[in-house]
């Protein structure tokens, strides 16, 4: 098994026909990605050709849907429409709606996340994050899917690169699914969704999960799994060294007075039993050595 | 700043007395006298606590307005040099409210934070007497109603004599919040003055650079001798660069490993004499021999940088580009690339990458097998540097 996304998945892209959708669709499909349209309404009834094989572009989300029963969106449209993207796949039903996009107003975020609570019962990954895959099975978004294996280890993150690093490191072991839920102050999909997940699906033996300084989002993961995951988890934290009210990179990445350090988050999660490495590799090693005892 | 959060306060229509922004001591007199000469001389800088820093005086006529200008101007507040000071017509204060929206990330919705213990900073009125701060949560895709309005001006337990103002102070500070695209509008104190009307005397705004791109009007927020030279230097390469203070320069891909790659290198930098990381510079995805060289060139400026960590995990950048991007931006810098380098690839195409490095045989190139190597390299270089 594995956590959202399986190989069952049918996958249409929103934003398909501009460079970055290509581009991405053409590697998911290289991934085993079962593509089954794209959506652009200025080329509805289209079809475009993807390295020989004919991907058909929708004008909505629900035609898309009604005519290939289509469960999972990934979204590639400009910052400035993605709030539309979204609330359109919500509207249309969409069960998950991964959210690429970097730069996306926050108050944009806000809406549609509050949309999509009240208006239907669609999960939203990211925005600003680079997607999830089920190694094997199905790849939505933009992580490369050949330097890691299928296994036992699921994968949560804020960050993308560090999402790869930690896939790469333990690709003898490989993975369920390793969702990147970005780094944004408002995402979709939290630390603590992902871990309920993971505990949940009886093929995830042991969990990884990444940190970013910025909010609170760890801490409070850190109460969740203390009270609700027996399953072991490991974890890394970056920021350390990150100076304080200045934004690095993510949206979110900020620490505020002497809230959202890395110190903060790192302590929490020990407090519960969670062994976080001081680097990315240490943070793998204690996997492999979890992995080797059990 | 507090000049800046007024005009866009006055913008939508909340009461405020905008004042005077002088950059010389030699411009108070006249501006103090068109403000009716007594007035408060206020230090414009980004940190909080400037009252306590003696950053705020109040002078009594024009010539003390000087004065207090001089002494205020060019002073140091938690690293901030004073570099303009505002000055405001004396209000005659009867009563100090604090007033706030925000993004609250936990929930995924805005916050109020509102309390009418105003004047001292919020964290100490939580702290000391919690039960005067009231918080009420808004839905962001329901916004602000009538209600709501209503419900925060009870919890907060306005006075009855302000309450209708209040209501119509709230509504025009959610609009700044909302159509300005702020991640946090700030009060405090919202003030009762003489006459029984209502004032912003000072605020603070936290605009959202991603919705730059539907306010123009923002770019003119952004004072560039503020900001650090390289840092502006960055910025107009579209770079996202952040100074520190270090000696090791750091480049790498995705904000997360590059947060990654300050701490691990901070770390190995224990073992040498406390090396630490000097910027954080993400180059994204795409990492192109332009944006390699441009990269490098803002980290080479840096005059306390002693060696630079490049360090790449090629998810869907390939190692060769990366690799080929490193060789022709050293081609690019010439002689002004003149610090040791330590680089460590990994991922897609790695092989091709590190060949074509081993090919190229720059002196200034070392190749690390690990990023922990890579980091431990890098600080090991930077001290050696240091001592010769």
């Amino acid at each position: 098994m594995s956590i959202f996304l399986t190989e069952n998945s049918k996958v249409v892209v929103q934003g398909m026909t501009g460079s970055e959708g290509m581009k991405h669709t053409r590697r998911m499909l290289a991934s085993g990605t079962n593509i089954v349209g794209g959506v652009n309404p200025k080329k509805a009834g289209q079809t475009v050709d993807v390295d020989g094989q004919d991907i058909a572009v929708y004008g909505s989300v629900a035609d898309a849907m009604s005519s290939t029963g289509a469960d999972v969106s990934v979204v590639f449209v400009p910052a400035a429409f993605t709030k539309a993207a979204i609330v359109e796949a919500v509207d249309a039903g969409m069960p998950l709606v991964v959210v690429i996009t970097e730069g996306v107003p926050v108050h944009d975020t806000a809406e549609a996340f509050a949309y999509a609570q009240k208006h239907g019962k669609t999960r939203i990954i990211g925005p600003n994050c680079p997607g999830l895959i089920s190694p094997g099975k199905s790849n939505a978004g933009i992580i490369p899917a050949d330097i890691t294996k299928a296994g036992n280890i699921g994968l949560v993150s804020k960050s993308g690169t560090l999402t790869y690093q930690m896939m790469y490191e333990l690709r003898d072991f490989g993975f369920t699914t390793c969702v990147g839920i970005g780094g944004d102050p408002i995402i979709g999909t939290t630390h603590i969704d992902c871990l309920q997940a993971f505990q949940d699906d009886p093929d995830t033996d042991a969990i990884v999960m990444i940190g970013e300084i910025g909010g609170d989002a760890e801490e409070r993961a850190a109460a969740y799994i203390k009270d609700n995951v027996t399953k072991p988890v490991v974890g890394y934290v970056a920021g350390f060294t990150a100076p304080e009210g200045k934004t690095m990179g993510h949206a979110g990445a900020i620490v505020s007075g002497s809230s959202g350090t890395a110190q903060a988050k790192k302590e929490a999660l020990e407090a519960v039993g969670v062994k976080v490495g001081k680097t990315p590799s240490e943070t793998a090693q204690l996997m492999k050595d979890m992995l080797a005892k059990s | 700043m507090e000049y800046q959060a007024k005009e866009l306060f006055a913008k939508h229509g909340v009461p405020v007395t905008l004042g005077t922004v002088i950059e010389k001591p030699e411009d108070a007199p006249k501006a103090a006298g068109d403000l009716g000469g007594k007035v408060v001389v206020k230090a414009q800088v980004k940190v909080g606590g400037r009252g306590k820093a003696g950053g705020v005086k109040l002078a009594g006529d024009p010539a003390e307005a000087e004065a207090k200008a001089g002494e205020i101007l060019g002073m140091d507040i938690k690293g901030h040099t004073v570099r303009r000071v505002l000055l405001a017509p004396a209000a005659d204060i009867r009563d100090e409210y604090y007033f706030s929206f925000l993004i609250d990330r936990a929930n995924r919705n805005y916050l109020c934070i509102a309390s009418v213990e105003g004047g001292v900073e919020i964290e100490v009125t939580a702290e000391e007497n919690p039960d005067a701060v009231a918080k009420v949560s808004i839905d962001p895709d329901k916004g602000l109603d009538d209600a709501k309005v209503d419900e925060i001006v009870t919890a907060t337990r306005f006075p009855a004599e302000v309450a209708d103002q209040a209501k119509d102070v709230i509504r025009k500070l959610y609009e700044v919040f909302v159509e300005e695209d702020a991640s946090l509008v700030e009060v405090n104190p919202l003030v009762k003055l003489g006459d029984g009307s209502l004032e912003a005397l000072d605020g603070k705004v936290t605009l959202d650079a991603n919705a730059d791109f539907r306010h123009e009007d923002h770019a003119k927020f952004e004072i560039a001798e503020e900001a650090d030279p390289l840092e502006a230097a960055a910025k107009e390469k579209n770079l996202n660069y952040v100074k520190l203070d270090g000696s090791v320069g750091i480049i790498g891909n995705g904000a997360g490993l590059v947060m990654s790659t300050l701490d691990v290198v901070a770390y190995a930098g224990e073992r040498y004499g406390d090396v630490k990381p000097a910027n954080f510079l993400d180059i994204g995805g795409g990492a192109s021999a332009q944006v390699m060289a441009d990269g490098l060139n803002i980290i080479v400026g840096d005059p306390q940088v002693k060696s630079v960590f490049v360090n790449v995990f090629g998810g869907i950048t390939a190692c060769d580009e990366v690799a080929n991007g490193i060789v022709q931006a050293l081609e690019m810098l010439g002689d002004s690339a003149d610090k040791p380098l330590v680089v460590r690839l990994d991922g897609n195409n790695v092989a091709e990458g590190r060949r074509i490095l081993d090919e190229a045989d720059h002196p200034l190139v070392e190749l690390a097998e690990t990023m922990d190597g890579g980091a431990d390299r890098a600080a090991e270089v930077a001290a050696q540097v240091a001592k010769a």
